[in-house]
């Protein structure tokens, strides 16, 4: 309890900058990978894309992201056994955010392949198992979160071959597929919207004091969606066949009429994104900070204090706006293979797999599950060529980025406890 | 830092324009026997010898263009469709610009002479050929549109039908070339044997352009095949 005391505000401030830390390396690095689709197809520019990702990534991570935060913060650790030193819950939290934004640092600057949901993972479960006690990691939770690992990319996976699929029927092999797309694109914003409405709003916006049944969330849902479609519609108009469009490529013009549903998904993947991976950077700093403002309660019944959020929404619209547009820009030329309509078919696989992952709480990894989308549409013979080395990175995301996660934070947590106990 | 990007890194380099590129310049390649021809029939073997430099280094450039494909086609890249077929199709595109190179150089070494009542013949014989070669490039030239539509739907219906032109072009040039011989044959016994030899061997060379680009439709319907 002293050191809490104590030390209190010295260790809330160093968590906030350790969570800021963890919150700009999710913003250059991640972000990246969900918007590159957007840009290297054109849909967007650079500048476009990164004030659709401030936007909807705060949106995503304010009214969606409390599940995961939830988990991060009190679901991987059972936070019941460290009631009588809630020190050390402070410092595991924060070796986690410390030992995870650092090798998040590391690996990104050594090209190997990372995850900032598997660092922070492999850090909280660490330091829990090896600092305090295995009984203190809610191993059950600890094998739901691995197991999504694998099952969201196949899902993703799923959901673009069956979404491109229906590209190829409804529009690319028709006679006038230019025609057929402006017909069939709105239903997809439809789609689009509809899908992210509905997740959210079925997972609650209690906090927010927003309380609605089932019922009336289909209602919304359907509401929220037609003014997408609406507002895709207007859009639409605008797009016509060009002279000279289709003479060397004949979908052309039908991928411009892609280009604007592509739009509205590269929002939904921000909004998805958010609601997944900020709390990455905010569930720790949530622990800490529940614990340090109650005096030593671990028992965190109190809601997470808007300015965390904030705090974690700044660091990542910095860590964008820093670094992430040149990766932005680096993904967009590697990806031009990725045609709107091939794009738009993988995001609104990963995005829907994302913010169903969020509703339930689980933290996944938002480029493993675009890279499944990805697979999903070449699958479906949409794509000219992918690398499959990109599998054996994912694993060795997995295989790598939790023993190195685990590793450093147990590092960071003796140290803590060296200096402070 | 996106070097090691999972992401940014799965996407490979698209051999089908440049599969795409390689059959045009391969079809350029059968092109330019026509200049080439015309010289070597107006005897100008001077001019001839500079119209055969220009389709030796279009046939180089193919070349490069070949070789490049195949480089960026490593064993675990993942294609829409088989990668070995895709490699035959190539070596078949390449072999419409060899025979073309052949060809020339085979009348530029010998210096042949063309007989008089022959040469109109010839020379259509060889535009006929040319255009089963033009006519393989606008079936490849339907590669991208095949790998947006997922090699499927209506866009496989045009290229079978281009395919099937193709058939056609390809059996006329065969009957045109049957001609050709019977002609040759009338004359033969009033020309030196060892140049009649090498003549049926260019009529031979002719009649084999036509039939390697006959050979490029086939590669695309096994890649559409399905």
């Amino acid at each position: 309890m002293t050191i809490i005391a104590e030390y209190g505000n010295v260790l809330l401030i160093a968590a906030c900058l350790f969570g800021f830390f963890m919150a700009w390396g999710v913003g250059a690095n991640d972000v990246a990978n969900a918007m590159g689709t957007s840009v290297g197809s054109k849909a967007l520019t650079i500048k476009q894309a990164i004030l659709v990702a401030m936007i909807f990534e705060f949106a995503g991570a304010y009214l969606a992201g409390g599940e995961v935060t939830s988990t991060i913060r009190k679901g991987i650790i059972d936070p019941s056994i460290l009631a009588d030193s809630p020190e050390l819950l402070v410092f595991g939290m924060m070796s986690s955010l410390l030992a995870a934004g650092i090798w998040l640092m590391v690996a990104t600057s050594f090209g190997w392949p990372v995850s900032t949901t598997h660092s922070i993972v492999g850090a909280l479960v660490g330091f829990a198992a090896v600092g305090i006690s295995p009984d203190a990691v809610s191993w059950g939770k600890v094998g739901k979160i691995v197991a999504s690992w694998v099952v969201s990319p196949v899902t993703s996976g799923i959901i673009a071959f069956f979404l491109f699929r229906t590209v190829q029927g409804l529009i690319l092999s028709k006679k006038h597929p230019f025609r057929a797309a402006k017909r069939v694109v709105p239903y997809y914003i439809f789609l689009v919207g509809f899908i992210i409405a509905m997740v959210t709003l079925l997972k609650g916006l209690k906090h927010i004091g927003l309380e609605i049944d089932f019922f009336e969330s289909v209602m919304w849902s359907i509401v929220i969606g037609i003014t997408t479609m609406f507002i895709g519609v207007a859009l639409l108009s605008k797009i016509k066949i060009e002279a000279g469009d289709d003479d060397d490529f004949h979908f052309a013009s039908v991928e411009r009429v892609f280009a604007v549903l592509m739009m509205f998904t590269a929002c939904a993947m921000a909004f998805a994104h958010g609601s997944n991976d900020v709390a990455n950077a905010i569930g720790p700093l949530a622990a800490i900070s529940g614990i340090i403002s109650s005096g030593g309660e671990v028992a965190q019944k109190s809601a997470m204090p808007a300015w965390i959020l904030l705090l974690g929404a700044v660091g990542i619209v910095a860590g964008l706006a820093m670094y992430g547009h040149k990766v932005i820009a680096t993904i967009g030329n590697n990806i031009t293979e990725l045609t709107p309509s091939r794009g738009f078919a993988a995001t609104l696989a990963a995005a829907t797999t994302v913010v169903i992952a969020s509703g339930t709480g689980l933290p996944i990894s938002t480029t493993h599950t675009l890279v499944g989308g990805v697979l999903g549409v070449g699958l479906a013979r949409g794509i000219g060529a992918l690398n499959l080395r990109v599998i054996s990175s994912i694993f060795m995301s997995w295989v790598v980025t939790l023993p190195a996660g685990a590793a450093l934070s147990i590092m960071f947590f003796f140290m803590l406890k060296g200096i402070f106990l | 830092m996106a070097i090691g990007n999972p992401f940014g890194n799965m996407f490979g380099k698209s051999p089908f324009r440049p599969i795409q590129d390689h059959m045009a310049k391969a079809h350029s390649c059968a092109q330019a026997l026509v200049p080439f021809f015309e010289a070597a029939v107006a005897n100008d073997w001077k001019l001839a010898a500079e119209k055969r430099k220009d389709l030796a280094k279009l046939e180089n450039d193919a070349d490069k263009l070949k070789r490049n494909v195949r480089l960026h086609m490593p064993k675990n890249l993942f294609l829409p469709v088989p990668r070995s077929d895709l490699l035959d199709m190539l070596t078949m595109q390449d072999q419409i610009a060899n025979a073309a190179k052949d060809i020339s150089g085979l009348m530029l070494g010998r210096k042949m002479a063309i007989p008089e009542s022959m040469a109109e013949s010839l020379l259509n014989f060889i535009k006929e050929s040319i255009s089963t070669s033009e006519q393989a490039l606008k079936a490849i030239s339907e590669l991208d549109e095949l790998v947006e539509t997922g090699f499927g739907g209506r866009e496989i219906q045009l290229v079978e039908k281009l395919i099937k032109e193709l058939d056609r072009l390809e059996n006329v040039n065969d009957r045109t070339e049957i001609k050709i011989r019977a002609a040759l044959f009338k004359l033969e016994k009033d020309m030196p044997p060892v140049d009649v030899m090498f003549l049926y061997q260019v009529i031979g060379g002719i009649g084999e352009l036509a039939d390697r680009a006959q050979r490029v439709g086939s590669r695309l319907q096994l890649l559409i095949a399905r």
